[in-house]
């Protein structure tokens, strides 16, 4: 058994401020880090190898410097990594990104299961892994809780949908994203540190794709582009209010109506 | 095509345009600048780096016709027929959008057995409501409905597809979404539609910390997903001039790879995490029988009652209902602080709260600095006076209902 691992490199902070003047964002300083998430991708996939036997693979897109996040994946038990990473991918939105990967995880061989974080902290979108299941046009389950039974053909999930949990079996391949919470991840280890040390991180670039079409990766390839960013209106509607309880009272009552939490 | 090119014969000052990006992404290779895979395409080196240097160029794109794309569809989230409140949210929306466009709206139903609710659906001012109507379709399960969305927006050819930033949404939207090749801007706060059906999406990122404008100038349809209670739903009216049609797909595109074994309903006991109202007791709270008015502000808002540390060694309140950083960190819709003075460890753990109305008679208090709604004065006074105007409300809520039931 084959299994994937998207992992991302985010900024090791998410109180990230706007240049006011350039309207950028400012990184300066910040240190990056393996996207939360991610962990319990990794774990999901390294619980199935133990318990199952499988190759995991992780992959991942970004700057040279995103080699980090693979080998911190080595650290943990991941037996290959693959970073994409190419000028011509800069840019990239939801489409752009999934449609990378895709075409990286095709590269690579496909697997029987792909394993994505819920979202990343930086983007927040979820998006990506469903994304990457339409481009391979793989059955995908989003929210899984459990992993209930790993069989020769399919993954037994459970899923969370809100108001009610479902158990799904899902034929591979097939891509699920997980829950925070399924388990929890290890910590990297210092012997696979040592083990790995030399392991090297492969890379590919858009030359390397089945896809060499650079219009559709990075921002060529991104439908939807950033007009701008800027700071939320921090307590924008901050108001002082002061009188009399009684008053206070009426005035808050109507303001929770109003705000339709009554 | 758009790229970055550099005109190495007009750098001077070689070390200080390294230093102009802020993602590291130009290096000198053998003593040429670079840009390497760290670049963001920000073009922040063409607006800042000296002239001539980085030269930003664009191969001017076949512009779509974007008249071929009309309207707007909305996608009926619901759970067996039961439509989910965001649904009416999106389509008050689409409507506010489609009459500044003068285009029509389009509802997109898919299930089993849900032909009555789409008649509903007319209720609220949709043009054309389109049912999947199939036993296939009773499980939300990824490949037929995907299939089923598709299907409709191929029809239709609207400008602008809206999804609730549901469980179910937030799976579908992207995959039909990739689908059709085109832009998918999560989890929107802000829409606005231009003259010619570019859309205009607001969206937080980092955590809420950073905001971004979102557009999809040359790609249609264009999808948002919006979350629940971000918009209004527009009043029920007299029944439109709306239509239902009946859709169905070939039984190829309702096969799946995926076989729904069990459907739980989830138990209704949630953590403080999950509350969406949380009331919070702090040190104004004299006395432990005084927590009863909080409780009760709780119970009235559908929410749930923390505490700050004092009032957890005092013993007066459970150490599972702690806010800060020795406890829970929440992030609630509401969040009601009674007589909390804001320490820094406790503002750690709430301070992404949607709303935060905070009570305390001291003016100079710090919860009033991440307050929205900074309210001066003795929880004493405005919080019996609160609870008996909620009162007073739910019991003519009640008596409404007894009255049109």
């Amino acid at each position: 058994m084959k299994i994937v691992v998207c992992i991302k490199q985010v900024p090791g902070t998410s109180e990230v401020e706007v240049d006011e003047k350039t309207g950028v964002l400012k990184r300066d300083g910040v240190d990056s880090k393996l996207n939360p998430y991610d962990l319990y991708a990794l774990e999901t996939a390294l619980r199935i190898k133990q318990a199952h036997g499988a190759t995991v693979q992780a992959i991942s897109m970004g700057p040279p410097q995103a080699g980090q996040v693979l080998r911190e994946a080595y650290m943990m038990g991941v037996d290959e990594g693959v970073l994409l990473t190419d000028r011509r991918f800069a840019g990239a939105d939801v489409l752009a990104t999934a449609y990378a990967l895709s075409q990286g995880i095709r590269k690579s061989g496909m697997p029987d299961l792909i394993i994505c974080g819920k979202m990343t902290t930086d983007g927040d979108t979820a998006q990506v892994g469903p994304e990457i299941a339409e481009f391979l046009d793989l059955p995908h389950v989003a929210n899984v809780l459990r992993i209930l039974e790993v069989g020769a053909e399919a993954i037994t999930v459970e899923m969370d949908m809100a108001a009610t949990v479902e158990v799904a079996r899902v034929q591979y391949p097939c891509l699920i994203t997980v829950e925070k919470g399924i388990c929890q991840p290890r910590l990297p280890s210092f012997r696979l540190k040592l083990q790995t040390r030399d392991r090297a991180v492969p890379q590919l670039t858009l030359d390397d794709l089945p896809d060499q079409d650079a219009g559709h990766y990075g921002l060529n390839g991104s439908p939807t582009q950033v007009k701008r960013i800027f700071p939320p209106a921090v307590n924008a509607d901050h108001e002082m209010w002061t009188g009399a309880g009684p008053d206070l009272a009426a005035r808050l009552g109507d303001r929770l109506q109003q705000l339709k939490f009554v | 095509m758009a790229r970055i090119i550099i005109h190495q014969e007009a750098i001077t000052d070689a070390a200080a345009l390294k230093a102009l990006c802020p993602f590291n992404a130009l290096d000198y290779v053998n003593d040429y600048l670079e840009i390497n895979a760290a670049c963001k395409m920000c073009k922040l080196c063409v607006k800042k780096g000296p002239a001539g240097v980085f030269e930003w160029v664009e191969d001017t794109r076949p512009g779509i016709d974007k008249s071929l794309w009309q309207g707007i569809a909305v996608y009926v989230d619901h759970l067996e027929g039961r439509i989910h409140p965001v649904t009416l949210e999106l389509i008050g929306k689409a409507r506010e959008l489609g009459g500044k466009i003068h285009q029509p709206i389009h509802a997109v139903f898919i299930g089993s057995g849900i032909r009555d609710g789409a008649e509903e659906l007319l209720d609220y001012g949709v043009d054309h409501v389109h049912v999947y109507d199939d036993p296939a379709l009773k499980h939300f399960r990824i490949e037929p409905y995907t299939a089923a969305f598709a299907d409709c927006l191929n029809l239709v050819k609207p400008a602008i597809v809206l999804v609730g930033g549901t469980t179910i949404g937030r799976s579908l939207a992207p995959r039909a979404a990739a689908r059709f090749r085109t832009g998918l801007t999560a989890d929107c706060t802000f829409l606005d539609v231009q003259a010619n059906t570019d859309l205009d999406q607001i969206r937080p990122a980092f955590g809420g910390n950073i905001m971004a404008h979102i557009f999809t100038p040359n790609h249609r349809p264009q999808f948002a997903t919006v979350r629940y209670q971000i918009f209004s739903a527009p009043p029920r009216t007299e029944r439109g001039l709306g239509v239902v049609h009946s859709r169905s797909l070939p039984a190829a595109a309702l096969a799946s790879g995926i076989q729904v074994l069990e459907v739980r309903r989830k138990e209704t006991t949630r953590g403080l995490e999950d509350a969406e109202v949380i009331v919070v007791a702090g040190r104004a709270v004299k006395k432990a029988a005084d927590l009863a008015m909080v409780e009760r502000l709780a119970q009235l808002l559908n929410g749930k009652v923390a505490a700050t540390r004092p009032m957890i060694e005092a013993g007066w309140v459970d150490a599972r209902q702690q806010i800060g950083l020795s406890g829970r960190t929440v992030k609630p819709r509401l969040i009601i602080t009674c007589g909390v003075s804001g320490a820094i460890q406790f503002v750690a753990g709430m301070n992404n709260s949607d709303c935060i109305v905070a009570i305390n008679s001291d003016p100079k208090a710090t919860i009033f600095n991440v307050a929205h709604y900074g309210i001066i004065g003795d929880i004493y006074e405005i919080l019996p006076a609160l609870i008996q105007r909620l009162e007073g409300r739910e019991a003519t809520l009640e008596t409404l209902a007894a009255v049109t039931a």
